[in-house]
């Protein structure tokens, strides 16, 4: 369930009738009317997840590296006991 | 694209393969509860990168695949009347229900329309003020603040020809509803990462801690996934039984207020059968009182027959993951997407239908496997 | 009222369903039970794009195609290109150049002038651009309500240049799979004007005559093997029809399928596989190893094809399959869908 898009805001508009916050966020080059109610917080140039025309989480965009940087954590973890290892073989 | 290719990357994605061989010592049966990632899984061919004592079995995260028949039914019976516009999610236009589909209604001169936000229903209904439109309202907690926002719009325009045939249900009594089953396998979770963005998930503690059973918040794609399984199975190795967030550059403890409060002021939680499981107490939502105007089945009050299942379909196993999708004797044979016989042949990542379409039939497995050991 | 294509349809017999117009399974299904049974002969039951007749010693072929495409205009063309194109483009497939085209018209009653001159004008320019004059044609107007505004049947002959048959026959284990440029641009910009599912971005159709490209290929000597143009069911249509036919496996790398970043976008918010989305000015081109970068440099020198690349290759094995080799190196078998992709929220 729950096909959900990170897409990034290029414009924020209040909707003329009933002010429902919405925004036009880019996919890529496609760019859809998003609602932007539920992330009251995301301004322009923020990466939003999109799930059925609905912004629902700002991306974190420092968190997003985690992943990364426990990857650069095991090549050194390897790093490490690649020379612990040719260590105790001298 | 941005935060998606990343996650996509092969390098990353050998290297956390790699450490998932180094760490499993033993093998663990995992489920991953979401539709979508069981998608990625089947769409990447993942489960070739783990090594062979890790399963992934698939849950029964997946909406349109649990969506009681007789929901269909009333779908099909309110599409068919001459002033309606049905709405719908295009996943929902191909389940079967006990005669036909909202397709084969379709083709019997319903007007069924498939949107992609229940705000383009929403808009339907303004430009069409002669017209009924009923938006038929299917998912779990990551589609809820959707259509909760779609009726409060509707209550603050005071539309008169806008309604929701609400079929919404919850992952967590799921979740426990597997674990309860005395067949179940399942040691740990790879919990759906996008119910999680609405919800948070405070809500899998108590489920972590009463069926002593690791939960791993996880994203959908390929990083994201083998990145749960690997905090999944550190977990089991060492003898733990927590939670934890994979996803965590979209998903917070708390989840999302905003959407949250939405949700409760339009729903209440309900219970609702589970099409191939059966009764799941407080497992879903309907409308509340309030908004009692914009419920269609309200507003139609449709008397149907009682809906029938087929007797072949074992979804309800295959669901729960007790069986795979090739263990039922009518798989690919009696039912293909072509002709479904149940519900998780339908979806697009219904489990049936992801093995359906991606080849894993039993005499594609043998195709697949040497082209595994080709690489 | 949306022109939707029903992909997976219960078995009702009795009625024709729009999957059956699909071009998967069940448009093959109703050929082989209804179409094929009742006009029997050697050239139809061979069941190429493209009819092959012998007229006084000289090879031609022949095509018809009917286009119902919904709506009839649309950033990049119309239907009426599409009708040019497409019939010019399936005679190319066949090795064959377009020399005259029929136009059959159905109109609809209450239908704008304007847009039937709309429409006309850009058969003109499709029938200039691709040299080929629309010699004869016809129309009738049925009531309102009883077409979806203009149906257009454009029929084909052209004359066989190609100097080997093409054809799935030829295909050889071994052989390079070829695409002629990015995928998907069509599909998507249909899917990009319609009611409920409207989005902006730079996406156009991609209808174009394919015959200089094909040509090109004759002119340099290369040995083709088959063509095939990427319409219905996308590149995954064509690559299943093919690997059926020839009883072999082909297997695309992921990493190497051309696609667009606005067509890539589309695709992931509404949960498509650019694999499946129809095109209307690319084909595939099945090669041996060794032409594979002679056809390449060929290729690339036509503007049709400039974006040609190599995504693919041929293997042996007891019946056809098509395979996906992902990203990240997993493998998934590419099935033939039932009808059209839908949109997805899961």
């Amino acid at each position: 369930m729950c096909l959900a898009v990170p897409g990034k805001i290029v414009t924020i508009t209040v909707e003329p009738f009933f002010g429902l916050r919405m925004g036009k966020v880019d996919f890529g080059g496609i760019r859809k009317e998003v609602c932007l109610d539920y992330t009251p917080d995301a301004r322009v140039g923020d990466y939003v997840m999109v799930h059925v025309g609905f912004a629902l989480s700002v991306v974190d965009e420092v968190e997003a590296h985690q992943v990364f940087d426990a990857l650069r954590e095991l090549d050194l973890l390897e790093e490490l006991n690649d020379r612990e290892s040719k260590e105790i073989r001298r | 694209m941005k935060f998606l290719d990343e996650y996509r990357d092969y390098a990353p994605v050998q290297k956390m393969a790699e450490e998932i061989r180094r760490v499993a010592t033993r093998p663990w049966n995992l489920m991953e509860v979401c539709g979508g990632q069981t998608y990625t899984i089947v769409k990447t061919g993942l489960q070739e990168l783990l090594p062979e004592q890790i399963t992934l079995i698939h849950g029964p995260g997946c909406p349109v695949c649990v969506t009681p028949i007789g929901m269909i039914d009333r779908a099909v019976a309110t599409a068919m009347l001459p002033e309606v516009i049905l709405c719908s999610f295009g996943d929902m236009l191909r389940v079967p229900g006990s005669t036909q589909s909202l397709f084969d209604a379709k083709a019997r001169g319903a007007d069924v329309r498939i949107v992609y936000s229940p705000l383009d229903a929403l808009q339907l209904a303004r430009s069409n003020p002669g017209r009924e439109i009923v938006f038929f309202a299917v998912g779990f907690e990551t589609t809820a603040p959707a259509n909760a926002m779609a009726v409060w719009q509707a209550a603050r325009e005071r539309l008169t020809n806008f309604s929701m045939l609400v079929s919404h249900v919850l992952v967590p009594p799921a979740m426990e509803a597997v674990l309860a089953s005395p067949e179940s396998r399942v040691q740990a979770f790879l919990a759906a990462g996008h119910a999680c963005m609405v919800t948070g998930y405070e809500d899998y503690l108590a489920i972590s801690k009463q069926y002593r059973v690791p939960i791993v918040v996880t994203g959908f794609e390929p990083l994201d996934l083998l990145q749960g399984v690997l905090m999944i199975v550190s977990q089991l190795e060492e003898g733990r039984a927590e939670v934890e967030n994979q996803y965590t550059r979209a998903v917070r403890r708390d989840g999302n207020h905003a959407a949250q409060q939405r949700v409760a002021e339009v729903f209440e939680v309900t219970g609702r059968a589970w099409r191939g499981i059966g009764d799941i107490p407080l497992s879903g939502l309907r409308l509340r009182k309030e908004f009692a105007d914009f419920d269609a089945e309200v507003r139609f009050r449709l008397v149907l027959e009682q809906a029938e299942e087929s007797n072949e379909c074992i979804a309800g196993q295959v669901l729960q993951g007790l069986q795979r999708p090739y263990d039922c004797p009518a798989f690919g044979t009696r039912c293909t997407p072509d002709s479904p016989l149940g519900a998780p042949m339908v979806s697009s990542e219904g489990a049936c239908a992801a093995y359906f379409h991606f080849g894993r039939r039993k005499e594609n497995v043998e195709s697949l496997v040497s082209l595994a050991a080709a690489r | 009222m949306l022109n939707l294509s029903c992909p997976l349809p219960r078995p009702v017999k009795d009625r024709i369903l729009l999957a059956h117009g699909g071009g998967g399974r069940l448009t093959n299904q109703l050929i082989e039970d209804v179409f094929l049974p009742a006009f029997s002969n050697t050239s139809l039951n061979a069941r190429h794009d493209g009819a092959m007749l012998s007229a006084g010693g000289t090879q031609l072929a022949m095509t018809t195609d009917t286009y119902v495409v919904h709506p009839l205009i649309f950033p990049g063309g119309t239907i009426g290109d599409l009708a040019v194109n497409g019939t010019v483009n399936d005679l190319a497939m066949c090795g064959a150049k377009a020399i005259a085209l029929s136009a059959g018209f159905v109109l609809e009653e209450g239908l704008a002038m304007k847009t039937l001159q709309t429409v006309v004008d850009s058969m003109r320019d499709a029938a200039l651009a691709a040299c080929v004059p629309i010699v004869t044609g016809n129309t009738k107007v049925v009531d309102k309500g009883k077409g979806d505004g203009i149906f257009i049947n454009t029929t084909g002959i052209g004359i066989v240049v190609a100097p080997n048959t093409l054809g799935p026959e030829s295909v050889r284990p071994g052989d390079a799979v070829l695409v002629s440029g990015s995928l998907g641009a069509h599909g998507i910009t249909i899917l990009s004007v319609r009611e409920g599912l409207e989005f902006e971005g730079p996406v156009t159709s991609d209808t174009a005559c394919l015959w200089p490209a094909v040509n090109a290929l004759f002119e340099a000597d290369i040995p083709v093997h088959c063509l095939r143009d990427l319409t219905r069911g996308g590149l995954s249509s064509a690559l299943n029809e093919i690997a059926t036919v020839a009883g072999v496996r082909i297997t695309i790398e992921e990493a190497l399928v051309p696609v667009s970043d606005s067509v890539r976008g589309a695709c992931e918010l509404l949960g498509l596989d650019a694999l499946y989305v129809a095109n209307e000015g690319r084909f595939t081109v099945f090669v041996a190893e060794e032409d594979v970068e002679r056809a390449l440099a060929v290729l690339q020198t036509q503007g049709v094809s400039a974006g040609a690349v190599r995504v693919g290759t041929v293997y042996q094995r007891s019946s056809g399959i098509v395979t996906v080799r992902s990203r990240i190196g997993g493998n998934r078998v590419l099935d033939m869908l039932s009808g059209e992709q839908l949109p997805r929220i899961c």
